[in-house]
């Protein structure tokens, strides 16, 4: 096996606030792969800057063996990079399956003049994309709801919709920020199968940020720890289950009752 | 792509139908439905920009000085008067005649889609308000370089513009322009518009190129601006800086916003109620002797839109039979299982939304701190 | 030498030019900075202003007629300016609460659109009420030339700055040592913190468009003692270029405003004197875009960030 990200040394500074500092991982092909930490602790950072929403202030992002530091979110996603937001940001006036096929608008393979003159080009490229992601649609199971305003979604679907959209961009690497965020725990068992589904029929690579040990102890192979902005622990679940720096990160030295749900 | 070509030869036919029908009727009304043409032109055009890509650009006017300039200034001032007989001549031979204008009309189209790209290109880093204050000062620029520039008559303006504008180039050109966006709407750029729209970053992160993308919708908008310009300035004989003021490109924003910011049905309505409708209002303004009714009116009508009915008459939703028959009482019912799942779905919410929507807005372009 | 007094001139003449455009960019900051809204209707209020101190001046049979002597008694004409302040900072209210009150929370576009529509609806009133034909405001003082060193100006232009830097010091003062003051600091950074802290946003918010508008006002009436020609379009291009100002300064921020406020007007006079007037008029929104480009945040902004 070999890696399919490698971060070394990657920071983030805005201004005087230092939000991750010298985060080093590697991830294997194929892997599912934990991030967590307690609140600002910088995971989401660390996917803005691998998604190329914030350019790093230090170090380096590989992909693949080649480097994608600091290039725009649209070149990383060329190059198999996606995600899904914390705050979920879905194409609310599109339709579900309009959101997914915008998934897939940078694999088109027509320019504007097909469009405008719906050249028979257009009309297969369509067609193919219309079928892909209604297949996704299927896989994450919102099929039968391909014809609604993705808005008219309810909180769990429009999650599970943000994925399909992700995976319509044809990703090596699926970065999934909290994706159980204000489930429940029927919803959350359904989403840990889809993304075990993900990685296991369409060998997709998965990074996780979630605040739900439970969810991610039970899904990821390995999993490293932040906490501000620094690792603390990188390892198997069970490694990082009785990790000293682990436990008082989430319960603090002595301090209790430092809350570990997800903020908004 | 022959069905496309066929739609442009029907097209053409209509237009041409409708040429002869506005020949012969009041001279008042033919004109009032070729400034309605003419908006529709610009409405939709400006559509692509507010309303599918959410760039709300207050520059309009400005891309349609140019088109008109630029295609005036080419079959104005290539032609010279020949005492011998007794008529003006044209330096090329196909500034001649009335279809020979089309070349000029396109140049003009070019030259705004240039402008547009121009100003697209910086303005990319602007969102919202910003961007909304920069093409407003865009708009002014180009008149004030306009009104400096003593070749297409500085302030005074352009006069003895040859009237090639006819029913007929008016009406291709809308449905053209028409035709065309309803094809780019439903397409994957279409998509990719409304996804920055929607959620700029978002789409950013899932490949969309959105700075093309937003380029590609104002050099779009900016062209059928300038067609609509040349049309104008071809109809109306006399163009100047005034004509294409800022209040120019508050008329066009208008109309989308009554029709609803987004929705081509809607930008066409829009375009033609308000064309009609200030038109009538002139009456009154002469009759009464208060000049300046019109635009209250106008303006009232905006306002309380704002207020009541801030989507408009369609929202963001085309007007289509669909929509029509989900609006009808009996088919209201939900469930009713005579077309396949999804559509039936759809319907409802259409019907739903239609009546119940609460006073939510036009597309957030740009999520505020509170 | 020549040419360095030519400049300091032009620059002394943008200075008063400037004033005007500061005291107008002043109401457009301080309405963004509480409620991110560009209140386009600005301008209008700047021109009703003139409106509202010559109408009185009408009445009180005061004509614009030229004579030798100032027409218009300062003490009236004092009485008028604060007249036309009340006027224009009830109207100010009055728009914030019929329309933009209902909209506050419906997004910033719906808002925009508002006031560009309140813009138009002024304008047009005005024209429906006024005519279209230019007034001349009556003499309120005479006008003499003052030797200042190298440069030459009116009195009305000195007039017209050191009655802005009145006013600005006297808004510095109530916005930086008053508890109203604070208030209104508090509710630009933040409406919602702000009431839960038990300020009265509602208040706060109409104070602020009362004061805004009635610097307007006042824009209004100086600007009458040196081209005392009003029209009901006179609002259009000052409130857009004051609009610039505010954008040059740094959106929200009153220092910012001032500041942008006199760099326009002395960049446009010296713009004017060089390269003549009709190019000056170009000089504000070239600024605008290049500005908007370099330093949205403008001169004095702070910027944000959207949180992902």
């Amino acid at each position: 096996m070999t890696a399919l990200l490698e971060t070394r040394d990657l920071a983030m500074r805005f201004g005087g606030l230092t939000a991750v500092e010298k985060f080093c991982c590697s991830i294997e092909k194929g892997e599912l792969f934990g991030l967590i930490g307690p609140n600002g602790a910088g995971k989401t950072t660390v996917f803005n800057m691998l998604t190329g929403v914030y350019k790093p202030s230090e170090g380096e992002i590989v992909l693949d063996g080649t480097p994608t530091t600091g290039l725009a979110p649209a070149d990383i996603s060329a190059r198999g990079v996606s995600r899904t937001f914390q705050n979920i940001r879905l194409f609310d006036e599109l339709s579900v399956l309009e959101n997914v096929m915008a998934g897939a608008h940078q694999h088109a393979k027509i320019n504007l003049l097909d469009a405008l003159l719906r050249t028979g080009r257009y009309r297969r490229e369509e067609e193919s994309q219309r079928e892909q992601a209604m297949r996704l649609l299927d896989f994450v199971g919102l099929g039968d709801r391909a014809g609604l305003p993705a808005r008219a979604l309810a909180y769990g679907h429009r999650r599970k919709l943000e994925i399909a959209r992700a995976l319509a961009t044809q990703p090596r690497l699926l970065c999934l920020d909290e994706p159980g965020a204000g489930m429940n725990h029927a919803e959350k068992l359904e989403l840990s199968a889809l993304i075990r589904r993900i990685r296991d029929e369409l060998g997709i690579t998965i990074l996780l940020i979630e605040h739900d040990m439970k969810l991610v102890m039970g899904l990821c192979e390995r999993i490293q720890v932040l906490d501000h902005g620094q690792t603390i622990c990188c390892g198997a679940p069970a490694e990082v289950q009785c990790n000293d720096a682990v436990i008082e990160a989430y319960l603090g030295a002595g301090e209790s009752g430092r809350k570990k749900t997800a903020d908004h | 792509m022959l069905r496309t070509l066929g739609i442009l030869a029907l097209i053409c036919a209509a237009a041409f139908g409708l040429h002869l029908v506005l020949d012969s009727i009041d001279a008042y009304w033919a004109r009032i439905a070729n400034l309605c043409g003419i908006s529709i032109l610009l409405a939709v055009s400006l559509n692509v920009i507010n309303g599918l890509c959410g760039q709300f650009s207050l520059g309009h006017a400005g891309f349609m000085a140019i088109g008109a300039y630029v295609s005036a200034f080419f079959t104005t001032t290539l032609r010279y008067f020949d005492d011998a007989a007794g008529q003006y001549v044209t330096v090329l031979p196909l500034l001649d005649q009335s279809w020979g204008f089309v070349p000029a009309l396109l140049l003009g189209g070019f030259a705004a889609a240039a402008a547009g790209l121009v100003i697209g290109i910086p303005t990319l880093r602007l969102r919202g308000d910003y961007l909304a204050i920069a093409t407003l000062g865009f708009g002014e620029i180009v008149t004030i370089m306009i009104t400096n520039f003593s070749k297409v008559g500085g302030a005074n303006g352009l006069s003895g513009i040859p009237a090639y504008s006819n029913g007929f180039w008016i009406f291709t050109f809308a449905g053209i322009c028409v035709l065309f966006t309803l094809h780019l709407q439903r397409s994957t750029f279409g998509r990719a518009l409304i996804a920055i729209r929607e959620n700029e970053l978002a789409a950013e992160v899932m490949g969309i190129r959105t700075a093309r993308i937003k380029i590609a919708a104002f050099v779009y908008g900016a062209f059928f601006a300038g067609i609509a310009g040349g049309l104008l300035g071809h109809f109306l004989q006399t163009i100047s800086p005034a004509t294409f003021g800022f209040m120019k490109s508050i008329e066009v924003i208008v109309m989308l916003v009554l029709g609803g910011l987004g929705s081509l049905t809607g930008a066409i309505i829009g375009a033609v109620t308000l064309t009609v409708l200030p038109e009538l209002l002139r009456d009154v303004e002469t009759s009464t002797g208060m000049p300046g009714i019109r635009m209250v009116v106008y303006s009232l009508v905006l306002i309380l839109l704002m207020l009541f009915r801030p989507q408009g008459i369609f929202g963001q939703r085309e007007l289509s039979l669909r929509l029509l028959r989900s609006l009808l009482p009996g088919r209201r019912k939900e469930g009713a299982p005579s077309a396949p799942a999804a559509f039936t779905a759809q319907q409802s919410v259409e019907a739903k939304t239609f009546f119940a929507r609460a006073p939510q807005t036009l597309p957030p372009q740009n999520e505020g701190k509170k | 030498m020549l040419a360095v007094n030519e400049l300091l001139q032009q620059v002394a003449n943008g200075l008063a030019k400037g004033s005007v455009y500061a005291l107008i960019a002043v109401g457009y900051t301080m309405v963004y900075g509480v409620l991110e809204l560009i209140n386009f209707a600005h301008g209008e209020v700047f021109m009703l202003g003139a409106y509202f101190g010559y109408w009185p001046a009408r009445w009180l049979g005061y004509m614009p007629d030229s004579g030798e002597k100032p027409q218009v008694p300062a003490p009236v004409a004092l009485l008028l300016t604060f007249g036309a302040m009340a006027a224009c900072a009830l109207i100010g209210v009055l728009v914030e609460r019929l329309a933009y009150r209902p909209l506050r929370n419906a997004g910033r576009l719906s808002a925009l659109i508002t006031a560009i529509g309140i813009s138009v609806l002024m304008q047009n009133l005005a024209l429906v009420v006024f005519h279209a034909d230019s007034k001349d405001f009556p003499r309120m003082i005479d006008q003499q030339s003052v030797v200042l060193g190298p440069v030459e100006l009116p009195n009305t232009k000195l007039l017209i700055i050191g009655v802005t830097a009145l006013m600005m010091a006297g808004l510095f003062w109530m916005v930086r040592y008053t508890r109203t003051g604070a208030a209104m600091r508090a509710c630009s950074h933040s409406m919602k913190t702000a009431s839960l802290m038990g300020v009265n946003v509602n208040r706060i918010i109409s104070l602020t468009f009362a004061i805004g508008s009635a610097m307007a006002a006042v824009a209004g009436v100086l600007i009458s003692l040196d081209q005392p020609r009003l029209t009901p379009l006179m609002g259009l291009m000052p409130g857009l270029k004051a609009f610039v100002a505010a954008v040059l300064g740094g959106i929200g921020s009153i220092p910012g405003a001032v500041a942008g406020g006199i760099l326009l007007g002395v960049v446009e006079s010296v713009v004017g004197g060089v390269a003549g007037t009709t190019y000056s008029e170009a000089v504000a929104f070239v600024l605008l875009i290049l500005i908007l480009l370099v330093r949205p945040s403008g001169l004095f902004g702070k910027s944000g960030r959207e949180k992902v």
